[in-house]
């Protein structure tokens, strides 16, 4: 089952990567990080089908993503 | 399943460092830089490579970049360019320039370089506004656009009009490649990368001059949060700034 | 052996820098060191060198940067106005420890001024002349055969210290013919560039760099670079004597000048007054240990310049107060006559100070 895993302390919670992906997989954590931002989550780990769009729209260098 | 036994499709470029950067949340400068990144993987050119950082928000880009790196005074970016890549012809050289830079301070220098067709590329970020010093107007700065120092919008009797850099250049025999794009959307970046990975590919061919100019959201400065951001690119900004291929000597008979 | 050469001032500049493997020259047209580019233009493409006639004197002195980062040696010329341009990234340059040879054949100013031999650029080249605080070695030639091999020397120092060379020169020595000997063999020395942008193979990346935001960091690189312009004034000094070793009365003057002093000596030895020259033929570091050593047995010294009294000043801080120090000049391209020099000495001498 395709997987993407996150940084959650590099992330800004800009929300590009919640609003893009195509499957409503991410949605912002109710913790903060170091930074003070509410970092992105993976909300439903199952309908994620690994397009990596998230990644490539993330200007911060979140995510990896497995196949 | 663990991941071990998952083939990772993607993850932060090995030539990037792996640290955060200092660019504000949805910033288009975060996205190209990823794109520069994946790039320099997969043409394989990170030992020749070299980053010129610009001033501005991308000064910091050799803290980024994990190859070798060389910081340059305001505007100065295309000669420092131009004598890198003259003095040692096999480095691969990636110039990258906000508006201020490159179309205002440094007119001069992006206009020769491209006119005497120096075989780097450019990626030229074209956001509108002057970023690392808070907002005031740059020379890309749309008419009305509020700004620091157009508090009552660009007004173009006393402030000029945007400058369109992709057809200033458009009119110089120099220039091999010349491309508008923007970051806004999942599709537009598969666009930018394409754009860029075609002016690398030129300069690696040794045909001359490329610059990629990407429309790049700054929420910051425009005081819009992000999604409104990338909105106001592509429904606003790209209404001065037309995307599109402006130059293309490689698709020319 | 070598052979003998009538040439310019700015062709021999020109030629010294080649001859120690000078290949990179970015430049911008300006009198009258228009000589240095005419002849590189010619010369360098021929040796398998770049001469590049770039948009500004702005661009070109970032092209060295650029050439600089990449470990060759480069080198850039222009005049007074042109220098002023070069200014920040002159700064640039030491800021980020590249090496680079620089040329300036002084012309009148300030502003357009004119295009007649001037050393009204002094205070720019050995004060820093940039943002920040730093020095470049600069040298200034007195021949032809000087521009030569002040040149070669140059681009060694630079290579050696990581840090921009100057060659204060003047429109007169630029414009000049003379007998200049080009030796077989120059002395290149070689020194390591593990610093130069190469691409990062088989090493870490390196940075060419002279932005530092954290305070204690930029403190430390300045002292770093302190240190190092500590280690030039240590190692690092070029003067002449001439006619000193009983001298009374010690001229003190660089390039052009100098040799209207030289004939000002004999004129004044002829009718009895001792007098002696030092010629500093490297402006910064500055010979002020010998020219306080010398001040020790002399009445006074006087400063000759093409200026309004500019050198004279680091002559004072040498001689410290314990003995007069006078001046004599000319602007705007105006040249001291040794008649009118050995009147001012005279005057002094009149003037009594016994």
């Amino acid at each position: 089952m395709p997987k993407v895993t996150i940084r959650e302390e590099r992330c800004k919670a800009c929300g590009l990567c919640i609003h893009y992906c195509p499957k409503g997989v991410l949605g912002p954590s109710e913790k903060f990080n170091a930074k003070g931002y509410h970092p992105t989550e993976v909300k439903h780990p199952e309908k994620c089908i690994g397009c990596t769009i998230c990644a490539q729209v993330c200007p911060d260098q979140v995510f990896e993503v497995y196949r | 399943m663990s991941t071990e036994t998952m083939k990772k499709v993607y993850s932060i470029p090995e030539s990037l460092r792996n640290r955060p950067h200092h660019y504000c949340p949805g910033c288009g400068h975060g996205i190209v830089l990823s794109i520069v990144g994946e790039l320099v993987d997969e043409l394989g050119v990170r030992d020749r490579a070299v980053g010129i950082a610009p001033v501005g928000c991308s000064v910091f880009l050799y803290e980024y970049y994990d190859f070798d790196c060389v910081q340059a005074a305001h505007g100065r970016a295309p000669a420092v360019a131009t004598g890198l890549k003259r003095a040692n012809p096999d480095l691969f050289v990636i110039s990258y320039q906000g508006d201020g830079d490159l179309a205002a301070i440094g007119t001069a220098e992006i206009i020769h370089a491209a006119n005497r067709s120096e075989n780097f590329s450019t990626i030229f970020i074209n956001n509108a506004i002057y970023g690392m010093t808070g907002g005031q107007m740059a020379p890309t700065t749309l008419l009305g656009q509020k700004s620091q120092t157009t508090p009552y919008g660009r007004n173009p009797n006393t402030d000029g009009f945007p400058v369109r850099v992709c057809e200033l250049l458009n009119s110089l025999e120099g220039p091999y490649y010349l491309e508008r794009v923007c970051v806004a959307t999942p599709q537009d970046r598969v666009k930018a990368k394409k754009a860029i990975k075609k002016a690398f590919t030129y300069q690696l061919e040794g045909k001359g001059f490329s610059l990629v100019e990407v429309l790049s959201q700054c929420p910051t400065n425009w005081g819009m949060s992000v999604l409104d951001s990338v909105k106001w690119v592509k429904e606003v900004m790209a209404q001065t700034f037309p995307l599109g291929v402006f130059r293309d000597k490689g698709q020319q008979k | 052996m070598g052979k003998k050469i009538l040439m310019k001032g700015n062709e021999a500049l020109g030629e010294g820098a080649m001859r120690a493997g000078m290949r990179h020259y970015f430049g911008y047209p300006i009198t009258p060191q228009s000589e240095v580019a005419a002849y590189l233009s010619k010369h360098l493409p021929k040796r398998g060198g770049v001469f590049l006639q770039a948009e500004s004197e702005i661009s070109a002195i970032n092209m060295v940067y650029g050439a600089a980062s990449a470990g060759r040696r480069v080198m850039t010329s222009s005049s007074s106005p042109g220098i002023s341009l070069k200014m920040e990234g002159l700064s640039y340059l030491v800021g980020s420890e590249l090496p680079c040879l620089i040329g300036n054949v002084m012309r009148g100013g300030p502003g357009l001024g004119n295009i007649a031999p001037a050393q009204a650029d002094y205070f720019q080249a050995v004060k820093g002349g940039g943002h920040g605080d730093y020095h470049i070695i600069v040298l200034a030639p007195t021949t032809c055969q000087e521009m030569f091999d002040f040149a070669v020397m140059a681009l060694n120092l630079a290579d050696k210290y990581r840090n921009p060379v100057m060659i204060l020169s003047d429109g007169a020595l630029g414009q000049m013919m003379e007998p200049v000997v080009i030796p077989d063999e120059v002395p290149i020395e070689e020194y390591d560039k593990s610093w130069a942008l190469t691409g990062a193979k088989d090493r870490p990346p390196n940075v060419v760099n002279s932005l530092f935001l954290d305070e204690k960091e930029l403190e430390e690189h300045n002292i770093k670079l302190q240190e190092k312009f500590k280690r030039i004034e240590e190692n690092e000094i070029l003067y002449s004597e001439y006619r000193t070793e009983d001298a009374e009365y010690l001229f003190v003057a660089f390039g052009l000048v100098s040799r209207i002093v030289h004939s000002v000596v004999d004129l004044a030895r002829a009718e009895g007054i001792k007098a002696g020259l030092l010629v500093p033929k490297m402006l910064w570091p500055f010979p002020k240990d010998r020219i306080a050593e010398l001040a020790e047995q002399c009445r006074f010294l006087m400063s000759v310049e093409m200026n309004s009294g500019q050198m004279v000043e680091d002559v004072r801080l040498a001689v410290n107060g314990r003995r007069p120090v006078y001046f004599y000049g000319r602007m705007g391209g105006g040249v001291p006559a040794q008649r009118r020099v050995l009147e001012e000495l005279k005057s002094h001498i009149e003037g009594g100070t016994k």
